[in-house]
């Protein structure tokens, strides 16, 4: 029984992923709807999942609800794929019981440890957004409650405004209480893949176009790499194995895979060990290492999919002032010249982005999502003041291509960036006016003025 | 062979939910049981898709006596294991002050047990196997002026149950005593407990199914809580009296 002693919670330091910025917050765990009801009654709130956006999407100082109690399946249909979830339920959790039983999740992020919720409000994409577009495709309806505490049930048939405005919308309107999606049907928990190496910026781009048909496709930059061999890379290609694919001892039980041990970084790696050396003998030796390893490989879903999973926090490495990601999209016709004069800045700067993840979209567009037909670039920095000022010449090279940006790993745009990248900011604010109070607010909201 | 059945009385608590994940993960079904059990259709959905068992949910009052023969007779299935999770702390400033609430928290944690694990003990002797599993407290180990009356009636809780545990013996029927010391559960959420000497639910739940398995009789989650309450017994009542505890 439940004592019904509320007492104000005092704040506590919180971040996302990426560990900056930080702020202090007051943070609530309701374990029940009345609970959740009973939060929402304050001028300000937003929900959080599982803390995997990098920056300051989920976090509000006043009220920032965790919603990670949430996470039952509440119904799952064998025949067609739709599940039924409550948001706060983690992606690895699903996986790791309906993979066994035949089923995949159509999109994911390049971790498992999302939620549902979070999946929804970032309208998250991977690997595969050429072919199959983003996560809220495969939304068959979602329930939102709003700021007076009503549930309020929205899909492609009703309330669609709302629908619409939520996949993407980084829960700015209303906190994603219960989801009903579309998982795909697999035959194994296996996938074939296939490395490619491009030697240059050019050869990337030849055969990211001449390979686009394969369910899954992203290339690892060398950011190191300057001149003739300036964008050189590494591309992954992936598609789900068939059972008469596998060998013969793992035929007989397709979705077994053994479980890795997972590494956990005990304490924030000291500068030296992600330096520029560092990193220099990191990607050189991964570009080697890729030319002589097999080129065709079976592999297994989690080493395909979360290859950073294994590294329970590897948000640790980059030190403790944490990093930031900047991730942005180019239309197609302009995504070359963009990607080389980014990739120029950052090869002359002192700086080292660890990860460089190029990948190609299609041309499926949402509400308020991230994606659009073109090229996507994904970086991580670690926060020193070059690196700032480097991410905010990014920022500019971005806008001068017509590029947008990324909000679920944004930590640290400034407004009038944010706006010129994005016209849909209008269109969303006047929603947010008429329709909703604008109870819903992050800090990244109010950094932005969405 | 068919399936083992274990029944969850105060499945919506913290430490019955954990429980019947625990045992369902391990491919028992499990019958959810408490007080506006609509809300533990979720649960039961919730514990069917992941492990695979069936799961089903009953209104169960344990302050209303008269319905527990009934109760037992709506199950499905005559449970294997039974497990009473149902607690109530209370407000022990408060309680003080107005006895009919001392009295729903002897009731809440003691009397509702005694009748229904009294029925069922029938019910299992006449089948001739069963488990009996109690969530009773290191408060029960001796009346601390701050917590007595919560303390009592899981005193009462541990005393009953080792004398049930004396008389089922002979008939093959297993009783164990939990005594789980601080967890963070709803039920204790208000409260600043200290970290080294407190867990969590899904620990608690865990030890319970080994304790199960190896068929312990008193289970003290925290081996530390055993000792500190063997010394807080053995200090003499003369000078315990005086102290703040």
């Amino acid at each position: 029984m439940s004592s019904k002693n509320h007492n104000i919670r005092k704040p506590e330091l919180i971040s996302g992923w990426g560990l900056y910025p930080r702020f202090s917050a007051r943070k609530e765990k309701p374990t029940s709807i009345n609970e959740l009801k009973s939060l929402l009654l304050t001028e300000t709130l937003i929900a959080r999942g599982n803390g995997r956006s990098y920056g300051d999407s989920a976090i509000n100082k006043v009220k920032t609800i965790d919603m990670r109690n949430f996470n039952r399946f509440l119904y799952f249909d064998k025949k067609t794929g739709l599940l039924i979830v409550e948001s706060g339920i983690l992606l690895k959790d699903i996986i790791e019981i309906l993979l066994p039983k035949g089923w995949f999740p159509p999109v994911t992020p390049g971790t498992k440890y999302v939620t549902i919720g979070g999946m929804v409000a970032a309208d998250v994409h991977g690997k595969n957004h050429y072919k199959y577009g983003t996560f809220g495709k495969y939304i068959e309806w979602i329930e939102i409650i709003n700021h007076q505490g009503k549930i309020i049930k929205c899909s492609r048939d009703e309330n669609t405004e709302l629908f619409f405005w939520t996949i993407g919308g980084m829960g700015l309107t209303g906190i994603i209480l219960n989801v009903a999606f579309f998982l795909k049907p697999v035959t194994t928990a296996w996938i074939k893949q296939r490395k490619l190496i491009a030697n240059n910026i050019e050869q990337t781009f030849k055969l990211f176009e001449s390979n686009k048909d394969f369910t899954y496709l992203v290339a690892w930059i060398d950011c190191y790499s300057k001149g003739k061999s300036l964008g050189r890379s590494v591309l992954l290609l992936g598609e789900h194995a068939k059972k008469n694919e596998l060998e013969y001892s793992y035929k007989k039980a397709p979705f077994k895979t053994h479980k890795k041990k997972k590494i956990k970084i005990p304490i924030f790696f000291p500068k030296f060990v992600l330096s520029n050396l560092s990193v220099k003998i990191f990607n050189s030796l991964n570009f080697l290492f890729s030319k002589i390893t097999k080129k065709n490989k079976i592999v297994d879903w989690d080493t395909f999919f979360y290859p950073l999973d294994k590294i329970l926090n590897w948000n640790k490495i980059y030190g403790s002032r944490g990093f930031a990601q900047f991730q942005c999209v180019f239309p197609l016709s302009k995504s070359k010249e963009a990607i080389i004069e980014l990739l120029c800045l950052i090869s002359k700067s002192k700086s080292s982005s660890f990860l460089a993840v190029l990948k190609r979209f299609g041309n499926h567009e949402n509400y308020f999502s991230f994606p659009r037909e073109g090229y996507s670039l994904a970086l991580d920095f670690p926060i020193n003041n070059e690196n700032l000022s480097l991410m905010n010449s990014l920022d500019k090279i971005t806008i001068k291509y017509g590029g947008r940006f990324y909000l679920a790993k944004d930590s640290r745009m400034k407004k009038e960036i944010f706006e010129k990248s994005d016209l849909r900011i209008k269109k969303f604010r006047a929603f947010r006016e008429n329709e909703l109070d604008k109870h819903f607010k992050s800090c990244q909201s109010d950094r932005l003025k969405i | 062979m068919t399936r083992k059945t274990v029944l969850v009385l105060g499945a919506k608590s913290d430490i019955g939910i954990a429980l019947a994940h625990r045992f369902a993960k391990e491919g028992y079904d499990v019958q959810l049981a408490a007080r506006n059990s609509n809300r533990l259709k979720e649960d039961c959905f919730d514990i069917n898709i992941r492990y695979g068992i069936n799961a089903t949910f009953y209104e169960f009052d344990a302050l209303d006596l008269n319905s527990h023969e009934n109760f037992i007779l709506s199950l499905k299935k005559t449970p294997d294991i039974a497990i009473y999770a149902i607690g109530a702390l209370g407000n022990q400033k408060e309680d003080e002050k107005n006895i009919k609430q001392s009295i729903e928290i002897i009731r809440t944690n003691f009397e509702g047990l005694v009748s229904i694990f009294g029925i069922f003990a029938n019910y299992f002797k006449k089948r001739g196997s069963g488990t009996l599993i109690g969530i009773s407290s290191v408060a029960g180990d001796r009346g601390r002026g701050s917590n007595y009356i919560y303390g009592s009636a899981k005193a009462g809780v541990s005393t009953f149950l080792s004398g049930l545990r004396n008389s089922l013996n002979p008939f093959g029927i297993h009783v164990i005593t939990v005594k789980p010391g601080f967890v963070k559960t709803k039920m204790t959420s208000h409260l600043k407990l200290p970290k080294k000497l407190t867990t969590n639910p899904k620990i608690v739940a865990n030890s319970i199914y080994y304790a199960y398995k190896s068929r312990k009789n008193i289970v003290y989650i925290k081996p530390i809580w055993k000792y500190i309450m063997q010394f807080i017994k053995v200090i003499p009542e003369s000078f315990f009296k005086k102290m703040k505890l």
